[in-house]
């Protein structure tokens, strides 16, 4: 197991690398014209361009800019000409509330997904689980955007139920902070859980029917053991790993409608703003970080996969 | 053998399963005893109910497009009828099962340790540490190596035969009065076969327990088996002894079946002898005898259906539904001098 893990950091660390190379390309040299008029932004005058020239090596050679932009990506150097404000410390500060989406709303979708689909398993063919197919369908083709604006307007503006958008730091107040992120997390969740239940669902009805399933039964097990031990862990499985690729783009910045509707001010929004106004720098940055982020979890899910199939180890 | 009190006694088991093509009436009319200690083979080809009914003995049959009628009972408990509470009970602690693919009856997630401990705790409640040294002697019991090492891996970590004897060990891990085994050697080469066979044989001298053995392989049963019950498109179509049903064989389809076997004692034939025809399907199976579309002996009064019962002098438990007399039977059986076999099945002009 340990030179598993050891194995798959290591390519973890190679997938990173060629991913910076990429966005470097991305970025710097596939579009046309210079990369110091774009990195300048839309209101930079001659001697910034020039000043941004200098500093990042762009009269240099590929290998040279690519350092360059690299070590000021880490560094934390790397700052916004159009807001003069450091990226790296813009991007410190949205994290916690990221994260705090992302883990809330992540845990939230896994339980809810594993009850609904276990239980429409169970139910295969009957009533409750063409219920629950059509909600799930529902939940799948309701866009955030729109399900998070229903919720802050009704729910936060006109009942009052709950706080309208901001955010509250849980340090300060673990209560208030989950209160606000209450409509924040189940509109990011709802998407997922009708697509997970789906999911996790058909896994259970293929796993119930295998031999194992069928010998734990002669054992004399009870049924929720059996679901529980036999059948859902071995349905979880492909679950787990998409539960990780998603984890991972939503506090890489993925949920940046979410972040927008509720006002939340995570890492998602900030990219969202420095899109839309054209900030180049805090979009590479984001775009890396978002990368880097999704990387991590894959290679995270991968050695959880091991924990829970016995078999990958080996291979 | 037989004085004893039954242990299990099956009485006109029938199973139906309701289907697209309609209803599949995979057992019709199954009625058997296994007394204590008794090893009694079950044989037939695919499709001849055999498994089923082993499976619905313990209840793993049933769904909702299931029907049971008939029963089964063991100790004092009628099994087809039960609640899954009973029969809870019973499973893996009175009757248990091996099956026939130990390649897929593992857990592939689970260490196999912990898959017989389970069992172990979910009947008696034994501490995880006690519980633990008992699966240790019983995987070395059943001959696996390092017993003491190997009850920490996982099912891939074994070969199929070995794979087998730890389905074996947890089978016999609470001591069970009966071993269902649905055909414990199919999957796996003939020389692992004949050593989970022995395996099963010295248990049974061990613990005492009655081992109902589900095969089509006939080579099996003569290695093992005390009874026979020759089952055939759902019905028991002869019962008895080993010998009874080695050396006086009553029904034709048993004839064939002895006659497909592959002999070393006898010059090879060129080609091995097969019963022609196939099974009938099990959702429209012939009126009568239904193996009369594949018998050549087929008469007039086959159309009936020959009640299942003793037709033999001087053996009482040897029951058979063949229409034929006893004698008819021993000079038709005969397809070579001192050797018994299915004639061919003369073509009927259409």
């Amino acid at each position: 197991m340990g030179r598993f893990v050891v194995r798959r950091l290591i390519q973890m660390l190679l997938v990173m690398f060629a991913v910076s190379v990429l966005t470097f390309l991305i970025f710097n040299v596939i579009p046309n014209g210079d990369p110091e008029v774009r990195m300048a932004g839309r209101q930079a005058n001659e001697s910034t361009i020039a000043a941004i020239r200098e500093e990042w090596g762009f009269d240099e050679n590929l290998v040279v800019q690519y350092v360059t932009t690299m070590k000021k990506v880490f560094t934390g150097d790397l700052q916004s000409y159009y807001t003069q404000l450091p990226v790296g410390e813009e991007i410190l500060k949205g994290l916690p509330r990221t994260i705090s989406l992302a883990v809330g709303a992540a845990l939230l979708w896994m339980f809810v997904a594993i009850c609904l689909g276990l239980y429409s398993a169970v139910k295969a063919g009957r009533f409750a689980d063409r219920f629950l197919t059509i909600i799930a369908l529902v939940g799948i083709s309701m866009p955030v955007f729109w399900v998070g604006a229903l919720m802050s307007y009704y729910l936060g503006f006109k009942l009052g139920w709950f706080p309208n958008g901001g955010y509250v730091e849980l340090t300060e107040d673990p209560i208030d902070w989950a209160y606000h992120l209450i409509l924040p997390w189940t509109a990011l969740a709802i998407l997922f859980i009708g697509f997970y239940s789906r999911v996790l669902r058909s896994n259970v009805l293929d796993t119930i029917n295998e031999d194992y399933v069928r010998t734990a039964r002669a054992k004399g097990l009870g049924e929720r053991q059996i679901l529980i031990r036999h059948v859902l862990r071995n349905s979880m499985i492909p679950i787990v790993t998409l539960w990780g690729l998603d984890f991972g783009a939503v506090v890489g910045g993925g949920a940046i409608l979410t972040e927008t509707v509720f006002d939340l001010q995570g890492v998602g929004q900030y990219a969202a703003d420095a899109v839309g106004q054209l900030d180049v720098p805090p979009v590479l940055a984001t775009t890396i970080f978002l990368a880097f982020f999704v990387t991590l979890m894959n290679a995270v899910v991968d050695i959880l996969y091991a924990y829970l199939d016995p078999r990958i180890r080996l291979q | 053998m037989n004085d004893a009190q039954p242990l299990l006694t099956v009485d006109d088991l029938r199973v139906s399963f309701a289907t697209e093509e309609g209803t599949v009436q995979a057992v019709d009319g199954v009625s058997f005893e296994l007394a204590p200690g008794e090893v009694l083979a079950v044989v037939g080809e695919s499709g001849s109910g055999k498994s089923v009914t082993a499976m619905t003995l313990m209840g793993l049959t049933r769904s909702p497009n299931a029907r049971f009628e008939g029963q089964a009972h063991y100790k004092g408990t009628e099994l087809i009828g039960a609640s899954e509470a009973e029969l809870r009970r019973v499973r893996g602690a009175e009757i248990a099962m091996i099956f026939q693919d130990p390649m897929t009856s593992l857990n592939p997630v689970v260490r196999i340790g912990d898959q017989i401990v389970e069992q172990i705790q979910e009947h008696e409640g034994v501490p995880d540490q006690q519980a633990r040294e008992r699966v240790v002697e019983l995987l070395e019991r059943v001959g696996i190596p390092r017993a003491r090492e190997r009850v920490d891996n996982y099912p891939f970590e074994f070969s199929g035969g070995m794979r087998q004897r730890v389905m074996i060990a947890l089978a016999l891990s609470c001591n069970p009065s009966v071993l269902i085994a649905d055909e414990p050697t199919t999957a796996l080469d003939v020389t692992i076969q004949a050593q989970i066979l022995q395996g099963m044989r010295d248990l049974r001298e061990e613990t005492g327990a009655a081992i109902i053995l589900v095969t089509h392989d006939l080579g099996v049963v003569a290695d093992i088996a005390d009874r026979i019950a020759v089952m055939y498109a759902g019905r028991i179509v002869e019962q008895g002894t080993l010998d009874e049903i080695f050396y006086d064989p009553q029904h034709p389809y048993t004839w064939g079946l002895l006659g497909s076997i592959t002999r070393v004692d006898k010059p090879r034939p060129e080609r091995l002898p097969a019963i022609a025809g196939l099974p009938p399907s099990l959702a429209d199976r012939p009126e009568g005898c239904h193996f009369r579309p594949r018998c050549p002996h087929e008469f007039a009064q086959c159309t009936n259906v020959p009640p299942l019962e003793a037709r033999v002098e001087g053996q009482p438990g040897h029951l058979d539904r063949c229409w034929l007399s006893a004698e008819e039977k021993r000079t038709k059986r005969e397809v070579r001098p001192g050797e018994i076999g299915l004639a061919a099945k003369e073509r009927t002009p259409a």
